[in-house]
């Protein structure tokens, strides 16, 4: 069953268009990560997917409903959550409280303080620590509980390993599969294509806005992706 | 004789410029919105109990049970009808509407209750008091305001910090777009806090209207007033805010003990003191940028 269907949607900054045409589709319970460069236009999609920014055509169906121009405090409760680019962790509130404040819109499932400290011990423990004072690779984690904590249907994961050591993002990437065996349909953007590989079901290359190439990640080649990835 | 007097007196009238400033606290650490029409909406809060005790001569006590819901009614829509659409629209454009606002309201308070001043009635609790020593004595009335003062302070506290939609309203205030990516309608919020703002304006405006005489143009040394306990406690904490308002109390008192004409003056010299030595305020909270 098709749980996210995104149809030819253009995304404008004022009079830059940064998407043309980005169509994808997102299976129950099916991991697909876009890859890209700089520029290509991740975060953007993400931004759209959230409800941050809306797309000036085309349109986003989740679940069945149209939430193309539904505002992001209202995609929450729907069950789409977020851990956006720069992490951006509430830096006057612990870590407990950033877990807390993830959990606002109460919907039920497997995730609450308890099972994100036993997937996340990095987590659990800083949990009495405040947000200003957390390394990166904390943020990053603290982000992923917090989105968590809503118990979305569909979790947007955008560039997870930016900025951090290649160590924590083991770290972070192995929990994944504790994510994605709770039911969990997750969808993210990465730099970093073999971590993506490792991880995906799907891969979708993107370059200056469009899509130019999908695939398996089993069934895409190395030079496949290279060519793609950089518009060569 | 009377030093440490004045300086009880002062604590006590602390409470009262802690419950003034609290709500002026308030909304700024959630909304960075300086309310310049804070100190006049008390004053509407005090003409609203001067008409329910005078007019239609209810127990002055049992006004709050009308002044506090309605004044928070009136700040829901406020925020939601003028403050918000006004937040888009840069830094200056909030503090220009809080600022026409008072203008309006001051003139609205002149047309219909004239200039003369007006006090609100509570009958003997005004010169009740309770004899500690022959130097201090208490006034049951002071010692109420305080009380309540710190009552108020301790209870939005707990709310900030322990209740899911107070927690919900400080991480608005860290970063509003991240709050509504966790389903927290910003807006909604902002609704929220002010409407819990003017209700301990009105509940202030009350209390002010019982101590003092009041005119339609009170709302000016008012909000100066609670200006200067949240700066000399520090912005952003509302513990600060009470000790800012205990040390504008003491101040005054002290002031006032060494030339009656005095007590004001000295108060805005221990504020203008504050902020050329400490402008971070007595209990200073890191302020993230």
């Amino acid at each position: 069953m098709t749980l996210l269907n995104v149809e030819a949607i253009d995304v404008y900054y004022g009079d830059f268009q940064a998407l043309y045409g980005i169509s994808l589709k997102v299976k129950q319970g099916e991991t697909l990560a876009i890859i890209g460069a700089n520029g290509a236009g991740k975060s953007t999609l993400m931004k759209a997917l959230a409800g941050l920014m809306t797309p000036a055509t085309g349109s986003i169906t989740f679940n069945g409903a149209d939430i193309t121009k539904l505002p992001s405090y209202k995609r929450v409760p729907l069950g789409i959550a977020l851990t956006p680019e720069g992490r951006r962790i509430f830096p006057s509130l612990t870590v407990e409280e950033n877990l807390l404040v993830g959990g606002y819109s109460k919907r039920s499932g497997p995730w609450n303080l308890a099972s994100i400290y036993d997937a996340f011990p990095l987590v659990a423990d800083r949990k009495d620590r405040v947000g200003l004072n957390l390394s990166g690779g904390e943020q990053q984690a603290v982000a992923i509980g917090r989105a968590l904590m809503s118990n979305p249907d569909l979790l947007l994961l955008d560039e997870v390993s930016l900025g951090l050591a290649p160590v924590v993002v083991e770290q972070i990437y192995a929990a994944m599969p504790k994510i994605t065996n709770a039911g969990t349909t997750v969808l993210l953007v990465e730099q970093d294509v073999n971590q993506a590989l490792k991880i995906a079901d799907r891969v979708q290359c993107m370059l200056e806005g469009r899509t130019v190439l999908e695939g398996t990640a089993t069934s895409l080649t190395r030079d496949q992706i290279a060519s793609a990835y950089f518009g060569i | 004789m009377g030093w440490l007097n004045a300086v009880v007196q002062g604590v006590l009238l602390g409470g009262l410029y802690a419950l003034l400033a609290a709500g002026l606290s308030l909304m700024f650490g959630v909304m960075r919105i300086v309310n310049l029409a804070h100190g006049v909406l008390a004053v509407v809060a005090a003409y609203m109990g001067y008409f329910l005790v005078d007019k239609l001569h209810w127990p002055a006590f049992l006004t709050f049970i009308v002044v506090i819901p309605v004044m928070a009614a009136i700040g829901y829509v406020l925020q939601l009808g003028l403050l918000n659409p006004a937040l888009g629209r840069g830094g200056l454009a909030p503090i220009l509407v809080t600022f026409g606002l008072a203008v309006v309201i001051t003139n609205l308070l002149q047309q219909f209750f004239s200039a003369d001043t007006h006090s609100i009635q509570t009958g003997t609790i005004a010169t009740d008091s309770i004899h500690i020593t022959d130097d201090i004595s208490i006034g049951v009335f002071s010692l109420l305001t305080f009380v309540v003062g710190v009552v108020v302070i301790a209870g939005l506290q707990t709310y900030l910090s322990r209740t899911r939609g107070g927690r919900a309203m400080r991480a608005t205030s860290d970063d509003k777009d991240a709050a509504q990516l966790m389903g927290i309608d910003n807006k909604r919020i902002y609704a929220r806090a002010t409407a819990i703002a003017l209700a301990i304006v009105g509940l202030a405006g009350v209390f002010l209207g019982m101590r003092t005489q009041f005119s339609p143009t009170a709302g000016d040394a008012t909000l100066i007033f609670a200006f200067e306990a949240v700066i000399i406690g520090g912005l952003g904490s509302l513990w600060g805010t009470l000790i800012g308002g205990m040390v504008l109390g003491v101040a005054q008192a002290v002031g006032a003990q060494i030339n009656p004409a005095y007590g004001i003056l000295i108060g805005n010299l221990v504020f203008l003191a504050i902020l050329a030595f400490r402008p971070t305020g007595l209990l200073q909270k890191a302020v993230n940028s």
